[in-house]
């Protein structure tokens, strides 16, 4: 359907893009779901946002969007940066689409740099932002030959890369976008997560969608998909957090971003996904409502 | 003898009016060293790339016979057969090491790659191998860790046969291995080779323009010209009782030098 000037979505068809793009766009999403971790071209539109702020995470929402979905938009963990805000009120005006920030509540949540802490489910999808969806990019810089060796699985060469980080460092070094490989066929890049958030890939019920806005590129791994990071037999793959708890929720478990709370070097940690952390101070002011710091209840965050 | 490794009949293959190989037939046994000398121009290369499958010829046939014996044509095996078989039955050493190595990776990851490539994933294990390797090439097993440029000439060389040795191919093909370097440094690194492939029992095919290297390596040789294989037959044979005139030739020239 589409909509005259004046619609509810200001004039533009809802969610933006026009039904045959968004169709052409579902056409590369089921042949990814169909191929788990392999790269799909795609017909990617110009974006009302520059290559960068996730323009290929927001055609690919764009086009599984409906209009009772709840969306949630993180970036690095958080709901409240400039890109999460702008996205969640892009698709608020072109879709009337409810924005949240809790995690339980999302249908659909777009993502730059994490996965959130609380466990997805089989009624939410996941839609990444891929700057660089090629996981082999840095060692083969010949595309012809990248898509030569995704096609016969041809990954000694990332292997090698594993090899020398540990020969230099004595541990592979890859903190961001730790390749993986899905359904044990392909490799793929998991877009710049943590290293932290890769076993979280591992058998996910949600349907996880990777769209690359720049590249053209759509990926997917569908829900329960075995997800493993690559590593070796006497170098297991270790998911590396920073050892310390959250100076806001305790929290001992959850990916930590360290903050400077002063300038004479100030520093502390904190959870890295707001929602998360929020809700376990929430909980923790519930529980203990006799304690000396004031709840923080006022308001819900949605 | 056993049944041939490669065996190739009729290999025509021409750059515009140019007859790279014309009328060409080979074949190679398991572990035997076969030189193909010439000069320059006169088909080695285009030869060794069209037994090796990276070049499809205008005409004839090469087939490889695996292990157990099947006979498999390389021109119509798919793509990824092909890869699989040259890492793995098959090695390339290449006139350039920078052409057979990895030049961003250190020694111990190049000579790794081929095992990580046939699925060995213990780090110490192809460590240890890669060490043991650096060894029997004659490179101290300390440099492990460097980068292959900080290698001289006769090092990368090494290196380089080191890296495709390392899975134990059945054929290797070697285009010029010791082009470019010093007379010194060639023959320590053709002493190093025939140790090599005589311990490990591997059939070479052996581009060289130098008549020397052939006679020192090789149980059989091929004379080309112009595309065409003018001579052929057991080494010695070949170089003190030359049929041809052009190898009678190429014999007296070296003779001479
Ligand atoms: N890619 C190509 N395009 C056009 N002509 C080619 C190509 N490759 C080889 N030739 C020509 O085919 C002939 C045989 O070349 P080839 O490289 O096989 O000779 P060679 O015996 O290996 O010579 P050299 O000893 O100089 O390495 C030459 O005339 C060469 O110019
Ligand atoms: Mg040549």
């Amino acid at each position: 359907m589409s909509h005259e000037p004046g619609s509810p979505f200001g004039g533009y068809n809802f969610a933006y893009l026009d039904e045959n793009t968004k169709r052409m766009i579902r056409r590369a999403l089921l042949k990814a779901v169909a191929i788990p971790g392999h790269q799909v071209p795609f017909g990617a539109r110009e974006m009302p946002l520059p290559y960068g702020w996730g323009t290929g995470g927001i055609q690919v929402t764009a086009a599984i969007l409906g209009p009772r979905d709840v969306l949630k938009v993180i970036d690095q963990g958080a709901d409240d940066t400039t890109n999460a805000v702008s996205i969640r009120r892009f698709f608020s005006r072109v879709a009337g689409v409810r924005g949240t920030t809790r995690t339980a509540e999302a249908t659909i949540i777009q993502t730059r740099h994490r996965i959130p802490e609380t466990p997805l489910t089989e009624a939410q999808t996941l839609v990444y932002q891929v700057p660089m969806p090629e996981p082999l990019f840095r060692l083969e810089p010949r595309l012809a030959e990248t898509r030569r060796m995704h096609a016969l699985a041809d990954y000694g060469l990332m292997h090698v890369k594993l090899y020398e980080d540990i020969a230099r460092h004595g541990h592979v070094s890859t903190a961001y976008s730790y390749p993986v490989m899905v359904g044990g066929r392909y490799l793929m890049s998991p877009s710049p997560i943590p290293a932290f958030d890769n076993p979280k890939m591992h058998r996910m019920p949600a349907l996880q969608l990777f769209g690359a806005g720049r590249e053209k590129k759509i990926y997917a791994v569908p829900p329960y998909t075995e997800v493993r990071s690559l590593d070796f037999e006497d170098h297991p793959f270790r998911p590396h957090r920073a050892d310390g708890c959250c100076a806001l929720c305790g929290s001992t478990t959850s990916y930590l971003d360290e903050v400077l709370t002063d300038d004479r070097g100030g520093r502390m940690f904190v959870c890295s996904d707001t929602d998360y952390c929020e809700e376990r101070q929430e909980a923790a002011a519930t529980a203990a409502p006799a304690s000396t710091t004031p709840a923080p209840e006022t308001e819900g965050v949605a | 003898m056993s049944a041939p490794l490669l065996e190739a009949k009729g290999l025509n293959l021409a750059f515009g009016a140019v007859r790279a190989l014309d009328d060409v037939a080979i074949d190679i046994h398991p572990g035997e060293v076969v030189a193909i000398v010439g000069e320059s121009g006169s088909g080695k290369s285009s030869l060794l790339r069209v037994l090796a499958g990276q070049m499809r010829p205008d005409a004839g046939t090469v087939l490889y016979r695996d292990p157990a014996g099947t006979a498999h044509p390389v021109h119509g095996m798919g793509e990824a057969a092909l890869r699989r078989l040259m890492r793995t039955d098959w090695g390339f050493v290449h006139q350039n090491a920078r052409d057979g190595l990895r030049m961003g990776v250190s020694a111990g990851g190049n000579v790794g790659e081929r095992l990580m490539a046939i699925g060995a994933r213990h780090y110490g294990g192809i460590r240890e191998e890669a060490t043991e390797w650096l060894k029997r090439v004659e490179i101290d097993p300390a440099r492990i860790d460097h980068l292959p440029r900080t290698f001289s000439g006769g090092m990368q060389q090494r290196l380089q046969i080191a890296r495709t040795l390392v899975t134990r191919p059945r054929l290797v093909f070697m285009d010029e291995p010791t082009g470019g370097l010093d007379v010194s440094v060639q023959a320590r690194l053709l002493d190093l080779i025939r140790a090599l492939v005589a311990d490990l029992g591997i059939a070479v095919l052996l581009v060289t323009h130098d008549i020397a290297a052939a006679r020192l390596l090789a149980h059989r040789i091929l004379v080309m010209r112009r595309g065409q294989v003018v001579e052929h037959g057991l080494t010695d044979r070949v170089l003190d009782d030359p049929q041809h005139p052009y190898t009678q030739l190429l014999v007296a020239s070296v003779l001479a030098a």
